[in-house]
Formats: C-alpha cells, sequence, structure tokens
C-alpha cells in the first residue's frame, strides 16, 4: 500500500513538473538541442531516438538513478502524522539515499516542498509545511549534505496530493517533496 | 478602477465632483460575483429614492444602482415609487406630510443633464423626512463609462448623510478565484461588478493585501515553485518581487504609511517575521526571535503594533508586539486555536478565526473589556477582512464543497453571499476608502 502511495505521490509530482509552462518548455528544448547531431538528419525516421538517448547520456549516471524506479532515490515524497513534523523512521532509507546523491554529486541542488493538510488558515499551514520541509533539511545535513544544496520551502496547504474531506486524503497532503535542479 | 480623480469646488449650494476617471487596468475576468443578503438588520430605514430626472440619458438607471447599494448594506429597505406628477428632481419643493403617508424616513430626488462636453452631471438632494429636513445635496460630473461609479458615489453620500458614518460603496475587493488549475487575483467593485484580474497563473496565489492608499496590493505567488511576495502597481498594471529570499516568503502586510511590508520568512530557517521596505530596497530586518512558527503579522490602525499567530506556547495562537519588534504579548486566551488576526480599523476589535469541535469561524474580541463574541456559523471560515468603514467584514467559506465568499456585519446580523459561478473564490481583501 505504501509503495503504490509513493509510486502515486512520484507520478503526481513528475506530473506537476510537467505542467505546461514557458520556461519549463524553455529547459526541454536546450536538452534535446544538444542532441543534434550532423549527419542524422538523413534519416527522419531516426531521429527521435537519436535525441532520447543524447538526453540521457548527457546526464550523469546516478541522475538516471533519480528517475530509476528500482533506485531509492526515484522515491522523493515523505509522509508526516497529524501535527508532527519530525521525519518517520520509516523514511530514513529514503533520506540517507538522497544524503548520499548530494555528497557524491556537490553540484547537485535540491528544492524541498513542504505542505500541510488543508485545515486551518493558509498561512499557518505555510509554516508547517515549512516545519516538515526544514526539517528533512536538516536531516539531510546531519547526513552529510551541505546546506548550499538545499533549499527547504512551503507550499502550505496550496498543493494537495488528495482532495477530498478525509483523513486518509489528508495523510497524503502532510508530506515533504524532493525535488532536483531541472525538475523545477 | 479605483482611482477617482476629483476636484472639488462650491457651486450654490451644491458640491461639484469633477471627473470621475478611471485608470484601466488588466482584462476583463470572465464571471462576476453577485450578492444575495441572508440576513437583514432589525430595523431597516425605509428610504424614497425617485429616479432621477432625465437619468436615462446616461445610459444606465443610476437610482437601481443607488438602491441595490443601500439594500445590500442591510440596513435600508428602498420603497416602490409610483409615477409622480410633476417628476421632482433636486429642486422640487418637498411635501414632508405626502412622503410620511408613504411611510418613507428618507427621501432622495436628483436630475441627470449632458454638458456639452458630452459628460454627465448628476445633481441629488437628500432629505429626512421625519425630521422634515434637508441633509445635503451634491452633484458629480462622469462620462458614460464611469456611470456605475458614480452612483456607488451617490450611494456613499446618502449612506453618510443618514448613518453619520462613511460609505463603503465605491471601494473594490481583491480576491483569487481557481478554476481547474487556473488561479486568478482579480478585484472588483464592493458589490461584485466590473471583475477583472490582475495575474494569472498555472500555481496557486494567497493572501492578497491592499497598501493603505489602494493603488498597490501585496501577494504570494507560488509561480516559481515556491512563495514568493510582490506588490503590483494597479495603475500600471506592472509588478515587483519584494520578497524572494531563500525559503518561503509570504504573509505580506502593509505598515499604515505604506513604506514597510511586514512579510514572513524562512531564510535563517522556521517561520518569522521581517520588514522590508514596500519598494523592495534596502535589508531585511527580523522583529521576531522565536523557534516557533510566527506568522500572519497585522499592523493595528494606529502602526504601533503588529498582531501575529505563533504556535510559541504550544497551539498557536495570536500575540502582539510592539512594531519595532520587543516582547510578545499573548492576546487570545481561550480555545485551541486561534489565527488570522485582523485589526478593525478603528483599533477597537480584533477579528480573527477560531477552532471550535472542528468548526473554523470568525470571532471578534473586543480589546477593551476581551469579551469574544463569534459571529459566523459555518465550518470553514477563514481569512476574514475588515471594510474600511469597519460596518461589515469579507470572508472565506466553503458551500456546497466550493469556496465562496460571504460578508457578515461586525455585529453577526446581516449576511450577505457572494456566489460565483466561475470557479472557487478564496482569499478575500477589502480595499480602503477612495479618497
Amino acid at each position: 500500500m505504501r509503495a503504490i502511495i509513493l509510486a502515486t505521490a512520484f507520478l503526481l509530482v513528475v506530473g506537476c513538473q510537467t505542467t505546461p509552462e514557458e520556461q519549463s518548455a524553455a529547459k526541454v528544448e536546450d536538452r534535446s538541442g544538444p542532441g543534434g547531431k550532423p549527419g542524422t538528419s538523413a534519416q527522419p525516421v531516426e531521429r527521435p531516438k537519436v535525441a532520447a538517448v543524447d538526453v540521457t547520456q548527457g546526464r550523469k549516471d546516478a541522475a538516471s538513478a533519480l528517475k530509476d524506479p528500482a533506485s531509492l532515490l526515484s522515491k522523493r515524497s515523505i509522509f508526516f502524522d497529524y501535527d508532527k513534523f519530525e521525519v518517520k523512521d520509516e523514511y530514513r532509507g529514503l533520506v540517507e539515499a538522497h544524503a548520499r546523491y548530494l555528497r557524491d554529486n556537490p553540484n547537485a541542488k535540491m528544492l524541498i516542498q513542504g505542505n500541510a493538510d488543508e485545515r486551518g488558515s493558509r498561512e499557518y499551514n505555510v509554516g508547517l509545511g515549512q516545519r516538515r520541509s526544514d526539517n528533512v533539511k536538516k536531516m539531510l545535513m546531519l547526513l552529510g549534505a551541505k546546506e548550499a544544496q538545499i533549499e527547504s520551502v512551503s507550499l502550505g496547504e496550496e498543493k494537495p496530493m488528495c482532495s477530498e474531506q478525509s483523513e486518509g486524503c489528508w495523510a497524503k497532503n502532510r508530506r515533504g517533496d524532493i525535488l532536483y535542479s531541472g525538475e523545477y | 478602477m479605483a482611482y477617482l480623480l476629483e476636484k472639488h469646488r462650491e457651486k450654490t449650494s451644491l458640491r461639484l465632483l469633477f471627473g470621475l476617471v478611471f485608470l484601466a487596468v488588466a482584462s476583463q475576468a470572465t464571471a462576476q460575483l453577485s450578492i444575495e443578503i441572508t440576513g437583514a438588520g432589525v430595523q431597516r430605514t425605509p428610504i424614497a429614492i425617485v429616479a432621477f430626472a432625465n437619468e436615462k440619458v446616461a445610459g444606465t438607471s443610476l437610482t437601481q444602482i443607488v438602491r441595490a447599494d443601500l439594500e445590500r448594506s442591510g440596513l435600508f429597505r428602498g420603497l416602490e415609487v409610483p409615477p409622480l406628477s410633476p417628476h421632482p428632481n433636486e429642486n422640487s419643493p418637498v411635501n414632508y406630510g405626502e412622503w410620511r403617508s408613504r411611510l418613507a424616513d428618507a427621501l432622495v430626488v436628483g436630475s441627470v443633464a449632458q454638458n456639452a462636453d458630452g459628460r454627465f452631471e448628476v445633481r441629488f438632494r437628500v432629505y429626512d423626512i421625519v425630521k422634515q429636513a434637508p441633509l445635503g445635496a451634491i452633484a458629480y460630473l462622469f462620462t458614460k463609462d464611469n456611470a456605475r461609479a458614480a452612483a456607488h458615489r451617490i450611494a456613499d453620500f446618502v449612506y453618510e448623510k443618514l448613518t453619520g458614518e462613511k460609505g463603503v460603496f465605491s471601494t473594490q475587493i481583491a480576491y483569487v478565484v481557481k478554476r481547474g488549475s487556473t488561479y486568478e487575483l482579480q478585484i472588483a467593485d464592493a458589490d461584485g461588478e466590473r471583475a477583472q484580474y490582475l495575474l494569472r497563473s498555472n500555481e496557486p496565489i494567497i493572501s492578497p493585501v491592499w497598501s493603505p492608499e489602494g493603488r498597490r496590493i501585496a501577494y504570494v505567488s507560488f509561480e516559481s515553485k515556491k512563495p514568493i511576495v510582490y506588490v503590483h502597481h494597479l495603475a500600471e498594471n506592472k509588478r515587483q518581487v519584494v520578497a524572494s529570499f531563500k525559503g518561503s516568503n509570504s504573509a505580506p502586510a502593509w505598515s499604515p504609511d505604506g513604506k514597510t511590508i511586514a512579510v514572513v520568512l524562512s531564510v535563517e530557517g522556521g517561520s518569522q517575521i521581517y520588514l522590508i521596505n514596500s519598494d523592495g530596497s534596502g535589508p531585511r530586518r527580523r522583529i521576531s526571535n522565536s523557534s516557533s512558527i510566527d506568522t500572519e503579522p497585522r499592523y493595528s490602525t494606529d502602526g504601533k503594533w503588529l498582531y501575529f499567530t505563533s504556535d510559541r506556547g504550544g497551539s498557536p495562537q495570536i500575540y502582539r508586539m510592539s512594531a519595532t519588534g520587543g516582547e510578545p504579548q499573548r492576546v487570545t486566551f481561550k480555545g485551541g486555536y486561534n489565527v488570522t488576526p485582523r485589526p478593525s480599523p478603528d483599533g477597537r476589535v480584533l477579528a480573527y478565526v477560531t477552532r471550535d469541535s472542528g468548526k473554523f469561524q470568525v470571532a471578534l474580541l473586543d480589546l477593551s473589556n476581551q469579551q469574544v463574541q463569534v459571529i459566523t456559523d459555518s465550518d470553514r471560515d477563514e481569512s476574514p477582512s475588515f471594510a474600511p468603514n469597519g460596518r461589515m467584514i469579507l470572508l472565506a467559506t466553503v458551500r456546497g464543497g466550493r469556496g465562496v465568499l460571504s460578508a457578515v456585519s461586525s455585529d453577526g446580523r446581516i449576511r450577505q453571499n457572494l456566489p460565483y459561478s466561475g470557479g472557487d473564490v478564496r482569499e478575500p481583501a477589502w480595499g480602503p476608502f477612495n479618497e
């Protein structure tokens, strides 16, 4: 069940990232740009394949692990109990994997978005989400990540993963989401 | 838009206000708010508003708008006036006995004429029928496009003559509409008409707040995947980033002189209150120092205090501190969840949101005697915003699973719903008087 939630969380996070927007569209162009190798234009049918290969070749092996469903690094959501802000033990492995990645890739940058369920004041909920993302950041730093690599922010109650009025739904909205540069 | 550029001059017994000139802003919104009164004052003053002589010349029935404005306040009841012969205007003699027999306590008569320059001039007079006395007269000049604005000015004048308080019919409101995955920050007249959007985004917008002079709105936008505070200049329809530090930037509040904005930043960890210059210049000044969440700052009307929400005591409660920083004092004591402080314009009352048995409702705290009165009765009321005369409070609530705006008089008696067909509406902010 947890795996399903996490997978859903991941899909939603990715889904958010692909929201059409001028900026992100420009970034996609930039990435596929270097892929247009001379000579490949003779075979129009082949071109998408070449571009696709170049996109992955342009990144480090470790970066591809960020999206590999088999890797802990593809797990990006940390869920919190009601009115609680500490990272639960069950997420320790996940946070350790990301801390290791940040240690191994000193140029990597991370955004942690904290979230709260919808009950109560929007601005106070920004504060609650911030407390969650700050705690994830602190744990990553204790595990060796550098402060400059991580920005912790809050989306408050504004980006719920689930919009029903139930505890099961609210539990999915009390979370921290990890994004790497290029994903936000 | 909101800026009535006016000149005043005396002319016989009538004061003329020249040139209701409006500056265009942004685009028209596609849907608009309407207002339904669901509760009214115990005693509504019956008022006869006679259609102004020749008012059709301006293409808008001014007196219908005036009547709707006054009735919406919950304090007045417009009387049906049969055709009169001769049709009275502001210079006609008034037969007090006849109007008394029509059960009118007050009377408004006037006329409209088109000037040589094409603009329209409305002149009208207000009478107290019970006391058999004229209460005042005024004239406004307006262009056809601004007929609604002229009608709101007329309603404000009548309201002030009859209640002794300034009317808010000429003011504007701001709010956020969420439609699907699109968010719009909109402004509209206080009656919900003439809505237009300032910002349209694929990411959330929260916490709009008007500057004291009404020419700027500060808000929080998540368009960069994190909260950043912007100031939008309405006349120029331009905006600038005023707080975009590492981490979250939110909860803007204007100082009464419009020069400073209190914001909540997480740049040094946690959520703490800082002061920044409203033009974005200069360094940030941290004024809260806690390991708790300190948020939702609001200046008192006199600018001396900052009210804010903090969970330093274990649960979120309202505190206040000197606007230059200092030791906070706790303000709310009753209940385990008290947030979103909003001082009334006269500084005597604090509106806030309290949670009781899982219901979020708007409460008023009398700052002189600490009495608390809960004035709403639904489950998810939030973001209260005082009208600039303190008489009504606009708030966001949820009805039928949808976000809607609602208004309640500060004595709790008068209720208004503001239905909206175009999406979820939230985050209302009532603008200042148009001077």
